[in-house]
């Protein structure tokens, strides 16, 4: 049944790259709402990447190659990420590629290779954004690490498809070391993916913006690589939330009715995630940069406070 | 209700009651502080009073009440009214910086399992597992006495450690006896307003409550 794993590997890529922008336009949209704000609709990211697709490329004069190779680096590193999270079955051939670790090493490399092109072009906002995020990099991942160790103590292993079959087929006990990491989890994930306490995604304020300030000189098709590889980021990381913490629903191997449940759960459920996450970012205020240590070191704290429980308590 | 799955929530409550004694560590503002400490013996009454359901221990039924009137009521409302009356607003300073206090707080924990491990294979009761969690919280109260110079804070820490040890008694022996509980219980209330009386001296004598400012108390050679 090799053919049948290849098609759902390719449905599941499918998914990843045109419900990105979907998840990230409603997520727009419910936050425009909550915060009484008219909206483009949810088919706005879309209208966006293709317009941003028919531009010309500029590219200042002393960019090197790095610079030029990022965005294709950043996309495609992005897109072999959403092929080995379990997002509608656990029947994935690419998942045998990588465990979390290596999923973890897979956002270092799109951060690592973000950080150097922003420095490339030599300007000093480039230059800040990528030290601002090397610097939270630093302390998101230990605690992203520590969480998702923590899973995979419940879980038994560190292969995704694993646990999750293991995690969704298991009987249903209260852990609060699963508790912990997922607000550990959750922590990291607002970090991660550069939501309001750490960063604000809508914001070209000079001096508070992070990851706009990397990947302020791109333009044309680069940027649209860019801005889409970021919205899949934000829909991957809610989907390896899904897939750690709620897992039920994912089909197992070999069960096509499986899978189409599995889709409208996964629909579901990321609609639910995208209004919690607009909750946390209206109610939320903006950190100060140098209050972020502490922000991290608590989402650190529980994440180990997590695994320490299950050692204790379970 | 089955004993395992009230050894779960009783579990989920340790691990709460450890989540708050994180929390009043890193916690910088006197109100919130108090209103964590008020968590923490809300959610210890609860577990006592799951540990007295289960093991059928009714005497723990009246430390539960104890726990709820006076650690979650009474004496975060006297702290609360001393606050108020002696004006004190501003954050709170602490020694050492709040991430290594977090993480001297991890290296606790983890001595506090390594130090139980051994008593927690020997017992065979439910709670057993919890002892870790109740010495830690006791050690988490004794760090917060030692990093923090405002006294107010102090007394809150003592209380939590306080709190710690009357966690230890349920998990390791299914609570004290009641004659002992009530005397600490007791202790505590006066304990209380000794503090109150004492706050009040060294406010007017030194004009704050760092405790720092004791030092001036040493005689010059």
């Amino acid at each position: 049944m090799i053919a049948y794993s290849l098609l759902i590997e390719a449905v599941q890529v499918l998914i990843l790259l045109f419900a990105a922008p979907l998840f990230a336009g409603w997520v727009k949209t419910v936050k425009c709402r909550m915060q009484g704000r008219t909206y483009a609709g949810v088919f706005q990211p879309y209208r966006d990447i293709a317009r941003l697709f028919s531009k010309e490329v500029i590219l200042a004069e002393n960019a090197s190659w790095i610079f030029r190779i990022t965005p294709y680096i950043v996309f495609g590193v992005t897109v072999i990420i959403g092929g080995i999270i379990p997002l509608i079955s656990t029947d994935l051939p690419f998942a045998a590629t990588a465990d979390v670790i290596a999923l973890v090493m897979l956002f270092a490399i799109i951060r690592f290779f973000t950080a150097l092109a922003g420095m490339d072009i030599g300007t000093a906002f480039g230059g800040m954004g990528s030290s601002r995020e090397m610097t939270i990099a630093s302390l998101a991942e230990p605690a992203m690490l520590m969480a998702i160790f923590t899973v995979s103590l419940a879980g038994k292993s560190t292969s995704l498809t694993h646990m999750v079959q293991v995690m969704a087929q298991g009987e249903l006990l209260l852990r609060p070391s699963l508790a912990f990491a997922l607000l550990a989890f959750i922590m990291v994930h607002l970090t991660e993916t550069g939501r309001v306490p750490v960063d604000n995604p809508s914001t070209h304020l000079e001096l508070t913006m992070i990851h706009e300030a990397m990947i302020l000189e791109y333009s044309g098709r680069h940027l649209a690589l860019m801005e889409w590889a970021s919205m899949m980021k934000l829909f991957i990381f809610s989907a390896l939330g899904i897939a750690l913490f709620c897992p039920w629903g994912i089909a197992p191997a070999e069960d096509f009715p499986g899978m189409l449940v599995a889709i409208v759960l996964l629909a579901a459920k990321l609609a639910v995630l995208g209004v919690i996450l607009v909750l946390i970012e209206t109610g939320l205020a903006k950190m100060r940069l140098f209050r972020l240590t502490e922000y991290l070191g608590s989402a650190f704290l529980l994440a180990t406070l997590g695994m320490l429980s299950f050692f204790i308590l379970e | 209700m089955p004993v395992s799955f009230a050894a779960q929530i009783n579990s989920v409550m340790a691990a709460l009651i450890l989540l708050t004694a994180f929390g009043l560590l890193i916690q910088r503002r006197i109100l919130g502080l108090l209103h964590l400490f008020a968590w923490q013996g809300l959610f210890l009454g609860i577990s006592t009073a799951i540990v007295g359901y289960v093991t059928g221990v009714h005497h723990l039924f009246v430390s539960s009440i104890l726990t709820l009137t006076l650690k979650v009521v009474l004496l975060p409302w006297i702290l609360y009214a001393l606050i108020r009356k002696l004006n004190i607003r501003k954050e709170i300073e602490t020694l050492v910086n709040i991430p290594a206090t977090m993480l001297i707080g991890i290296a606790l924990v983890i001595f506090s399992y390594h130090l139980t491990a051994p008593i927690t294979q020997l017992s065979s009761l439910v709670t057993r597992s919890t002892l870790a969690v109740a010495l830690a919280t006791v050690m988490l109260g004794l760090l917060m006495m030692v990093t923090r110079h405002h006294a107010v804070t102090q007394i809150i820490g003592f209380l939590a450690l306080e709190n710690g040890l009357f966690f230890a008694a349920t998990s390791a022996t299914y609570g004290m006896p009641m004659v002992v509980e009530l005397g600490v219980a007791l202790d505590l209330l006066i304990a209380a307003f000794i503090f109150g009386i004492f706050f009040f001296h060294i406010n007017t004598t030194f004009d704050s409550l760092d405790v720092e400012q004791m030092a001036k108390l040493k005689e010059g050679d």
